[in-house]
């Protein structure tokens, strides 16, 4: 059994969790992920790692409630305890000599986006974040992604914080400006990071995508994570779950992500507008 | 005066239009009285052929001639002096190729079913008031091991009446390995693992769940934590796929993926949580006993119609004859001589059929079999809506790669010497992570010789 050691709302639907898991905090590190299953009867969900605490021996996870076991999660308190959470799963990523890079975070996304910006800052590389949310109400992690980045560029779709419109726009923007970039990191819902690698595509700058596809073991046995990277299969548990996105196949992505959906919305019901809201969120969920 | 009777007394089962829509238990095993019948077969030869076929050499006339006794007891002691795991081999080891194939009441007839006695004695001894199990006094060594499937729980076993204290670590939230998730609850029920499980513990072995080795801590943290030997028993690894087009849509798994969200998440109970789309018509690709595991399970969960497709003939089919008979009495086609050559999908992304090729056997291959050929221009297609790939798997990267000196075949399997010793000192393995994908008794048989081995090096050192 693993204890929730705090638990903090940053939207209505976007929870942070610390959880005390020794072992996976003492190896943790940016990119990797964990799987967590609620009580006996739950299912087993990937979430990629938020951050983590070696001394405390935590690991931090921020999920949005779209699923019937993140609401399961959701509804848990601090002082509880959570069936299993295993990990570190995946392979960390990997920043080895870069300079500048700019870090992409799109919704919950940015909750991954935001330890790869960390990482990458840490190591004295220049980062320049660009953030993007659907309106002001569901921005999070701002103060956390400013102080890891040299510049934070902050989007909402509606206008209602930082610029109005997509995080692509920025980005382009910022690349027309000045393409002297080693990396881009693009984390998000499927179609933001396929977008993004749109954009990057014709500056030939190296984009990495973190994907969190349907999982069940998350060592290699089941083989629901495949995804076709440069027209092979790959595995996002071993093999991943950055890869390259100019090379991911984006639509077979989104299908495969929605083989339960018909059967959550069934089983969740009033979930509907979240699944709507959340579109293809997939495994950052 | 043997029983002279030339087959097996025919165990009960359920029958088949009644178990091809439940979960429950298939075959229903001996009583007492037929246990003691059969054991009458048995002339108790005195060069005990049978044994010599058993992977852990399971004194079977001895526990047999217990069984014509009716002196059970002492026929669970005999099987459990080699076997740890009798409940579990009694079901699914393929005694036909082992053991009973050499029986010399096969010459002239049917072998004695060895298979159905050890499993009746096994679960004789389940029912029986459990006496407190006596725990080995300690000999103050620690030995881990990786993988609590079959040879992980074998090797654990042994050295745990040893004395040795053993710490298994465990992927999964639940120990037991393939038994748990790959063989159905239908073959094994899960009841019996955990049975088997709870005896090691009481022999003081200690289970780590949501341990993944190679991530969560490594072969060398392991070492380094004072663990004077690791066993690594990480049983077969991805699964594979066949590489033709449309093996991304939606409704396409790989049988680890189907029987994984069947047997160990218990996706036909609907008080678990996990999600599983119901299928109309689910092909399976294969002709394994995973493939007719995953077949089954299809067919219980309510597919109107579930298809084998397989490229060779039936003879050459590397399943169990029980399990081919079994799924064809539950109603599932084979369709064999066929490749699937694309898999089709709508717009949405699902799998809309799947189109096959008929196939001819020409020469035989390296494998010995007659090796499939393509009949030109006799591609059809099926409407399946699922599509069950169950053609094997390669070894999980996670251990080799995260173990520096260890050395791995062109492959990708651990490469073992004498001792199921690997290349690294302290470290040996066995198993399908070592072999490929095989059975559970070799498996078991790896764990035994490993774990020999393994106290012949602490004891040495």
């Amino acid at each position: 059994m693993y204890q929730i050691i705090q638990k903090k709302r940053l939207n209505e639907s976007v929870t942070l969790m610390k959880i005390h898991a020794p072992y996976v905090a003492r190896k943790a590190r940016a990119g990797q992920f964990i799987i967590f299953r609620v009580d006996e009867m739950g299912e087993r969900i990937p979430l990629t790692i938020a951050d983590y605490d070696r001394e405390e021996g935590s690991v931090t996870i921020i999920f949005q409630e779209v699923g019937y076991s993140t609401k399961l999660l959701g509804s848990r308190e601090a002082g509880e305890f959570i069936a299993d959470f295993v990990g570190p799963l995946g392979n960390a990523s990997e920043f080895d000599g870069v300079k500048r890079a700019i870090v992409v975070g799109g919704g919950v996304g940015c909750a991954i986006a935001y330890p790869q910006a960390k990482a990458l800052h840490a190591m004295g590389a220049q980062v320049v974040t660009v953030a993007g949310f659907r309106s002001k109400d569901i921005v999070i992690l701002e103060e956390e992604m400013r102080a890891a980045s040299s510049a934070l560029h902050l989007a909402t779709d509606d206008g209602s914080y930082g610029r109005k419109g997509f995080v692509t726009q920025i980005l382009s923007e910022l690349l027309e400006q000045d393409a002297g970039y080693d990396l881009v990191v693009a984390i998000g819902p499927v179609p933001m990071m396929q977008a993004v690698c749109d954009v990057t595509k014709p500056y030939g700058i190296h984009t990495v995508v973190s994907l969190n596809p349907i999982m069940i073991d998350g060592t290699g046995m089941c083989g629901g994570c495949r995804v076709t990277v440069g027209g092979k299969l790959k595995y996002a548990c071993v093999d991943g779950p950055d890869f390259d996105g100019h090379q991911v196949d984006f639509a077979e992505l989104s299908k495969r992500n929605r083989t339960y959906q018909p059967l959550e919305r069934e089983s969740a019901g009033h979930a509907c507008r979240l699944f709507a809201a959340a579109g293809e969120e997939g495994h950052h969920a | 005066m043997p029983n002279l009777s030339n087959v097996k007394l025919p165990m009960p089962e359920q029958e088949p239009q009644v178990r091809n829509k439940n979960f429950d238990e298939v075959s229903l095993g001996y009583t007492r009285e037929m246990a003691i019948e059969e054991a009458g077969r048995c002339l108790n030869c005195k060069n005990k052929p049978c044994v010599a076929g058993c992977p852990v050499n399971v004194r079977i006339p001895e526990f047999i001639a217990a069984v014509a006794k009716g002196d059970l007891e002492e026929a669970y002691r005999i099987i459990t002096w080699t076997n740890a795991l009798p409940a579990v081999c009694g079901r699914v080891c393929p005694q036909e190729s082992q053991c009973e194939s050499k029986c010399v009441r096969g010459i002239k007839g049917e072998p004695v079913a060895i298979g159905r006695l050890e499993r009746f004695v096994a679960d004789w001894h389940m029912a029986q008031e459990q006496q407190e199990t006596e725990r080995p006094a300690a000999n103050g060594h620690r030995v881990a091991v990786v993988g609590s499937g079959p040879s992980g729980l074998a090797c654990a076993g042994d050295l745990a009446k040893k004395g040795y204290e053993v710490t298994v670590f465990e992927a999964f939230h639940q120990v037991g390995g393939v038994l748990v998730y790959g063989i159905p609850q239908f073959r094994l029920p899960k009841e019996i693992v955990a049975r088997e499980v709870e005896n090691l513990k009481a022999l003081g072995v200690t289970f780590l769940t949501n341990m993944v080795i190679g991530r969560t801590l490594s072969v060398d943290e392991l070492l380094e934590e004072g663990y004077e030997a690791v066993f690594i028993g990480t049983g077969a690894g991805l699964p594979r796929f066949m590489g033709i087009p449309g093996e991304g849509l939606v409704g396409v798994y790989s049988a680890n993926e189907f029987l994984t969200r069947v047997n160990l998440m218990k996706a036909y109970r609907p008080e678990y949580d996990t999600p599983l789309r119901q299928s109309r018509f689910a092909a399976i690709v294969g002709g394994g006993n995973v493939a007719m595991d995953a077949a089954r399970c299809a067919k219980r969960l309510g597919a109107e119609r579930v298809a084998i497709v397989y490229r060779r003939s039936e003879a050459e089919m590397p399943a169990r004859l029980e399990e081919v008979h079994h799924a064809k009495e539950e109603g599932i086609e084979f369709l064999t001589l066929t490749n699937p050559t694309r898999i089709l999908g709508g717009e949405d992304g699902c799998v809309t059929g799947i189109e096959c090729q008929r196939m001819e056997l020409g020469e035989p291959d390296e494998s010995g079999r007659r090796s499939p050929v393509p009949v030109e221009g006799s591609e059809f297609v099926l409407d399946a809506d699922t599509v069950i790939m169950s053609i094997g798997t390669s070894p999980n990267p996670l251990i080799r790669s995260t173990t520096e000196g260890l050395e791995v075949n062109r492959r990708g399997c651990i490469v073992v010497g004498e001792g199921m010793a690997t290349s690294r000192p302290g470290v040996y393995a066995g198993g399908d992570a070592v072999t490929g994908a095989a059975t559970v008794i070799l498996a078991m048989g790896a764990g035994k010789e490993a774990a020999a081995a393994i106290d012949g090096y602490i004891s040495g050192k």
